[in-house]
């Protein structure tokens, strides 16, 4: 079944509270060297039948009017193969 | 007026915000997130809450329910629309006003009152302040940073649409400590904190915030 994955991530220039507090909590745990986390989101999309340009076009769509917000994210998109 | 109040999945403050339109001396409407018509209304309010659960983002899934096409369409023909809270993250995601609400930069809820200055009483909802006003209503929030862009925050800043500011400590590093924007034609109003929590004398922080639903009255009989 082909699946089509997006990734959204806060803009570079947006605060992510929640990155900060994972980074917070990385040196409690004994992790070290870490030196910024950022926390995104990951879409897996899934579709019966080939995932073709059309098809990829629309995910953009899908991924510019839901999937993330253009003011504060940017997104990915790519075909996972064999999933 | 006849002042429609819409209730989402996860509202919480529909009842409140209800009971602030009817003390204000409107009349208050029910309006359900399926509904396809506005019940005649010639106001909305978008009341606090979750949403939707705020799945995805705040405001992101209510955005596309039947009732905010609706909300939009008469947005753009100058319908007072005023949300407060999730309202306000809902026309953020709507596009209707600009910017978004993030999380906190604290990262803990807040819960508390707090001090405003009304800095454009000239919209549907705030002319019953004076300009420069100091009021104290309700402030709770989980993701109510105002963020945009410079350009952005500029245009705000010189076109007067910076509708309310946090006095004191900024409570969720709001950008400008912005508090509460308008749109470009002035009927479109968010605000992060609640005037709804604010209008009786018996709860909250006293009545400050019953400025926000008589606002709409008193230009009726200007």
């Amino acid at each position: 079944m082909p699946r089509v994955v997006v990734d959204v991530m806060p803009k570079p220039e947006i605060l992510d509270p929640q990155g900060k507090a994972v980074l917070g909590a990385l040196p409690r745990l004994g992790f070290s060297g870490v030196t910024d986390v950022r926390q995104g989101k990951r879409f897996e999309l899934e579709f019966a039948g080939e995932v073709t340009e059309a098809v990829l076009a629309e995910v953009h769509q899908m991924a510019e009017t839901l999937l993330s917000n253009p003011v504060i994210e940017n997104f990915t998109v790519r075909v996972e193969q064999g999933a | 007026m006849k002042i429609g109040v819409v209730t989402f999945p996860g509202s919480l403050d529909d009842v409140d915000a209800q009971r602030a339109v009817t003390i204000g001396g409107n009349d208050a409407v029910a309006l359900w997130h399926g509904d396809h018509d506005l019940g005649g209304v010639d106001a909305v309010v978008l009341p606090g809450g979750f949403s939707y659960g705020d799945y995805l983002r705040c405001g992101a899934i209510s955005r596309f329910s039947p009732v905010m096409t609706e909300v939009i369409a008469a947005a753009g023909r100058g319908m007072p629309v005023l949300g407060i809270c999730n309202g306000f993250q809902i026309l953020c995601e709507s596009h209707l006003l600009p910017g978004v609400l993030i999380r906190n930069d604290h990262r803990k809820f807040v819960c508390r009152d707090q001090r405003l200055r009304i800095d454009n009483n000239r919209t549907p909802w705030t002319s019953a302040y004076a300009e420069g006003a100091e009021i104290t209503i309700v402030l709770k929030n989980g993701e109510g940073g105002f963020v945009a862009d410079e350009d952005t925050l500029d245009r705000l800043e010189g076109e007067g649409q910076v509708v309310a500011r946090y006095l004191g400590d900024n409570p969720n590093g709001s950008l400008r400590s912005i508090a509460g924007i308008t749109n470009a034609a002035g009927n479109v109003v968010g605000l992060m904190p609640h005037p709804e929590h604010a209008v009786e004398d018996l709860t909250g922080a006293g009545t400050d915030g019953l400025g926000f639903f008589t606002s709409l009255v008193e230009q009726s009989f200007a």
